[in-house]
Formats: C-alpha cells, structure tokens, sequence
C-alpha cells in the first residue's frame, strides 16, 4: 500500500470541516426559521400591540374605518370551530383506528389504511370548494332546517340552534374541518394503536373479554398518552387551518351565541383582509392575529409532540 | 348468562359503531373525489393549457397559474430541500445523540404541523416588506421552507435505516464521514430521500395561505421572478368565490388537477418506500 500523502490527508480534512459545518448550518437553520418567525411576528405585531395593549384579545369590534381592532371574535370563531371539529373527529377517527387494527379483513387493512392516509395528503383548498359547493348546500337544505325545527326550543341547547340556516357559517365550518383532521386523527391513532404489544391484548382474549373490551380496557389505557398526543396534533391541525375554513366561514366579525350564524377565525380573518388592508395598524392588528395563531397551535403542537415522544420512548423500551 | 349477553351486545353496538365510522371516512374521500371529477372533468379542455386565466366574465385557460405554480414548486423544492437533506444528515450522523440534535428534532416536528399562513405572513414581514412588493421568490422561499421540515424527517429516518455496517467498512478504508455519506450512505438511502422529496412536493405543491400574501396572483403571463406571479392555489381560491359561472368552472378544472397531481406523487412516494421495504426484505 502506498504511503498517505499529506496534502491528500489535509484536503480530506478541509472537506470534513466544510461538509460537516454545511450539516450543523444547515440544522440550525432550522432553530432560526422558528425563532426568526417568533420574531418577526412580534415585531409587525408591535404596533397594534402597544396601541390596543392587552384589550387587543378582550374586544369583539373589528371596525377598519374607524381603525379598531379586537380579536374576541376571530379567537371564539377558532375555538368553537375546533371544538365541533374535535367533537365530530374524534370519535370517527377512533372508530377507524379500531376498525383497522381489530376488525379488518388483513386484505382490506392496507388499501383501507392507504386510503385514509391519500385523503390527509389532500390540499385544505379542495375541501374548501367542496364545502363550500356540495356540503353548505346540503347543510342548508337539509340538516340546519331540522336542527332549528327540532332543537331550536330547547332551553340552553336552542339558543346554540337559531336563525335561519344560511348554509355557511361557524358549524359548516366545524363540518368541514372535522372531516379534513379526521384521516389524520384515524391514522395517528391506529400507530398508537399498533404500539400495543400483541401479548398484552391476546392476554385479555385468552381472559374471555370481548374486543371492545380489549380495546377500552386494555388497549386504550396502554396507549393514553399516545392518544391523548394524536388528538392534540389533529386539534392543532384545526386551530391553525385556513383555507377549508376561509371558504365557509362567512366572515363575519361578531360573536353569534348560534352556531349557523356566520363567523370568522384567525386564520381566515387573515387571508381574506391582509391583501386589501390599509393602513399600518389595520396590517398590524392581522399580523398580531398571527402572532396568536402561533402562540396557541405552538403551544398545542409542543404539547402533542412531547406526549408522541414519550410513548415512542416507553414502547421502544419495552421491546 | 344474561350478564354474557350484556356483554355481547355492548361489544357487537361498538363494533357496529366502528363499521360506520370508517364508512363514513370512506364515504367523505369518495364524495370529494366524486365532486371533483364530474365538475373538473366538465372543465377540462385544450383551453386550460393553451391560454392565460380570463378577465372577469370571460372565457381562458390556466397556463399562466400553471406554469407560475410549477415555477414556484420547483424553487422551493431547489431551495428547501438541500436545507432540509443536509440538517437531516447532521442529525443521523454527526449529533446523532446530542442536546442540540434532540432541540432541532423536536422544533422540526413543531415546524412539520405548524399552520403554513403563519409561515406565509413570516416570509411577508421579512421578504415582502423589504423588496416593497410580492414577488414569486418571496412565494418560494414559503414554499421552500414548508420543504424543510419533510426532507429533513424523511432524510434522517432514512439515512438511520442503512446498516451500521456498511459505514464501518467505510470508515475502515480509511473515508472521512463526508466521504462516506457522500459514497455509501446517500446512495444507498437514496430511493428513501427521494419518497422524501415527492413528499415535499406533494406538500407544497397545493398550499394556498402562504402564497396569498408572497407570490400573491398575476392575471397575465410573467416569467419575473421579481414580480408577482399567477399559481394554481390562490386562482382557485379566487375563481370559486367569484359569481361568474366560467371562473367557477375553472376553479373546479385547476382543483382537479392539483388533486391528481398530488395524489399521484403520493402513491408513487409509497410505492417506492413498498419497494425499498421489499429490497431490504429480500436482500439481507
């Protein structure tokens, strides 16, 4: 073998350097991409922030003439758009989960599953147009009218159930999101679901329970964590999505005790004002929305990943 | 006994109840893709690809928005995913186990769902603002950083996935770790950093919210990339709320074509990752 000639070693090591700093570089890039949007969202936010101060998140108006800003609205929109979401997705996508590893045909297990998964790559803009287009209507011609008839006179409940049904607005909203975290939240929950080890729920069979009760006393409580961490991935899904909601909301800025009334959301009352907004502190009240909007999906998704992560860290040490 | 029964019914209703929540999962992809079909087949024409999108009431295509949406995928893919295939690198290879890695790995998944209109207002303050007008680069560099965080998952997972023993022989013949990568672990994880590519593309290739404000829209054809540009996203969004009937038929036509092509991309990232799985399978 031939002797190593130094300037050919010293070339490799600039080589390492230079690759290896390209690699760290470009990880942190990552680290300021995240800080650089914390930053900069405070910043744009600045203005509206130090005229409004904390009354900013407290008011209900939205008035660009008169320059007057609160985001009450666009939050309670975000809230209880998520929530019906949460409500509708939830338990579907728990029922999917369920079905996909106890009761389906091993045959149907792949493409089923392949098909959940190809409708959570699907862009939020077309479950928008198709909101918008095929479910409002529906919504408006035949859901709404018998919610009003047959729940409108409840006492508490109806109050949530009045007005005419225009189709669009906060519960359409609700609808649509719910059906576009679902494929998410179902196949999050069935890799949580599949973390169980086998040996524990044959246990529960060899006992004589019935798969329902393998899952709600077995499987579910193994993999709370887990679960409790998809669902929060799939609620910060909803908080943070734009264009499915932009679509149905309505837009409208005001609080409506019902929920077919329309509405808006954070994320919608950007996209549909920023492009036309006048004026700094109009831009600035909307960019302060962002700065909102990360705060809460931030700390939801945080929350979500750091429970992921412990269950990864609990089933690979089990194994 | 009859507690047994009990039991068999609870058991048989949940069952029942699961059957029907995955129908109903069913049901809503297949009235998606049913609507999509019978209204962006109505619109499909030669027109789309031969002519610009139309004035308001008029009749045209979508070749600027398609060419404008290509134009910005493609830079944000050229731009992201290099970013995004070296910091996966770092973290599989160089700070594997460090605090640093374990930081990057978790804001990485932060930044995987975080909601991309905060990422289009981000890219507004810091690029927009600056140049005083939108532009297509200010819409790829959203796009670009939307790429990151998939490229660099996928790339870190898949780079984990070649065997420890092939980067010892390498360092036993006496390669520096860039070497090695460069030689033996890129290619022999490359078919697995590609699925992580189209996943990008597929990703990016349909988000509206952060080119509403960046790349914003261009009725005519412009191949400025100083200027703003026509894209499929935000022609839809705006051709599907408008009342004319053509602007509406058009939206439908560039919502079926943003579907297929993502859907493609995904089963052809998944076949390919089948048939990684298989090789390795059959391989060792």
């Amino acid at each position: 073998m031939a002797i190593i000639d130094p300037r050919h070693a010293a070339k490799q090591l600039i080589y390492e350097r230079v690759f290896r700093s390209a690699t760290l570089s470009a990880a942190i890039l990552v680290l300021l991409i995240l800080g650089g949007v914390a930053m900069s969202l405070l910043r744009g936010a600045w203005p509206a922030i130090s005229h409004f101060g904390f009354s900013f998140v407290a008011r209900e108006i939205w008035n660009p003439v008169t320059d007057e800003f609160g985001a009450l609205a666009p939050i309670y929109g975000t809230v209880v758009t998520s929530v019906i979401a949460m409500l509708l997705a939830v338990p579907t996508g728990f029922g999917i989960a369920l079905f996909l590893t106890e009761l389906c045909p091993p045959l149907l297990k792949r493409p089923i599953g392949v098909a959940v998964e190809l409708l959570a790559a699907v862009p939020s803009i077309i479950f928008g147009i198709w909101g918008l287009f095929v479910l409002a209507p529906v919504l408006q011609r035949h859901v709404q009218p018998w919610l009003i008839a047959h729940l409108g006179h409840i006492v508490l409940v109806g109050k949530l159930f009045k007005g005419p049904p225009f189709g669009i607005g906060i519960l359409t909203a609700g609808v649509v999101l719910a059906i576009m975290v679902l494929p998410f939240i179902a196949a999050t929950l069935r890799d949580v679901f599949d973390t169980v080890p086998a040996m524990l729920k044959e246990s529960g069979y060899a006992l004589g329970a019935t798969t329902w009760e393998v899952m709600w006393n077995v499987v579910v409580p193994h993999s709370r964590v887990g679960i409790v961490g998809g669902i929060m991935l799939g609620l910060g899904r909803a908080l943070g999505e734009t264009m499915a909601v932009t679509f149905v909301i309505g837009n409208a800025h005001r609080i409506s005790s019902s929920l077919l009334a329309p509405g808006t959301t954070i994320s919608s009352a950007i996209a549909n004002e920023f492009t036309e907004a006048v004026g700094d502190l109009y831009t600035s009240s909307l960019i302060a929305l962002g700065l909102l909007l990360f705060l809460i999906t931030f700390t939801v998704i945080a929350a979500a990943q750091a429970m992921l992560r412990r269950l990864e860290r609990r089933s690979g040490a089990a194994v | 006994m009859n507690r047994r029964a009990l039991r068999k019914a609870k058991n048989a209703a949940f069952l029942v109840l699961s059957l029907i929540a995955t129908m109903t999962g069913l049901a809503c992809l297949a009235a998606i893709l049913w609507t999509l079909l019978s209204h962006g087949l109505a619109g499909m024409s030669w027109h789309l690809f031969t002519q610009m999108t139309p004035p308001p009431g008029g009749q045209g295509g979508l070749l600027n928005a398609l060419y404008g949406s290509a134009v910005m995928t493609l830079l944000g893919i050229l731009i992201g995913s290099p970013i995004g295939v070296l910091a996966g690198t770092y973290l599989a290879e160089y700070g594997r186990n460090s605090r640093l890695s374990t930081v990057i790995r978790f804001i990485n998944d932060v930044l995987l769902s975080a909601p991309s209109i905060i990422i289009g207002l981000f890219v507004y303050e810091i690029v927009v603002v600056h140049m005083g007008h939108f532009s297509a680069i200010a819409g790829a560099l959203a796009l670009a950083i939307l790429a990151i965080p998939v490229t660099l998952r996928t790339t870190e997972d898949m780079l984990n996935l070649v065997p420890v023993g092939m980067k010892d022989s390498s360092a036993a013949l006496g390669a520096y770790p860039w070497r090695t990568t460069l030689s033996v672990l890129y290619p022999a994880a490359r078919s697995g950093i590609v699925t992580g590519l189209l996943l990008a593309i597929a990703r990016i290739s349909g988000e509206t919210a952060p080119l509403l404000f960046t790349a914003l829209n261009n009725q005519f054809w412009s191949t400025h990339l100083n200027a703003p540009m026509a894209n499929l996203p935000v022609v839809i969004f705006q051709f599907a709320l408008s009342p004319y009937k053509d602007w509406q038929d058009l939206a439908w036509a560039g919502a079926l074509i943003i579907t297929v092509t993502i859907l493609v991309l995904s089963i052809s990232a998944r076949v390919l990752l089948a048939m990684l799985q298989a090789g390795r399978g059959s391989g060792r």
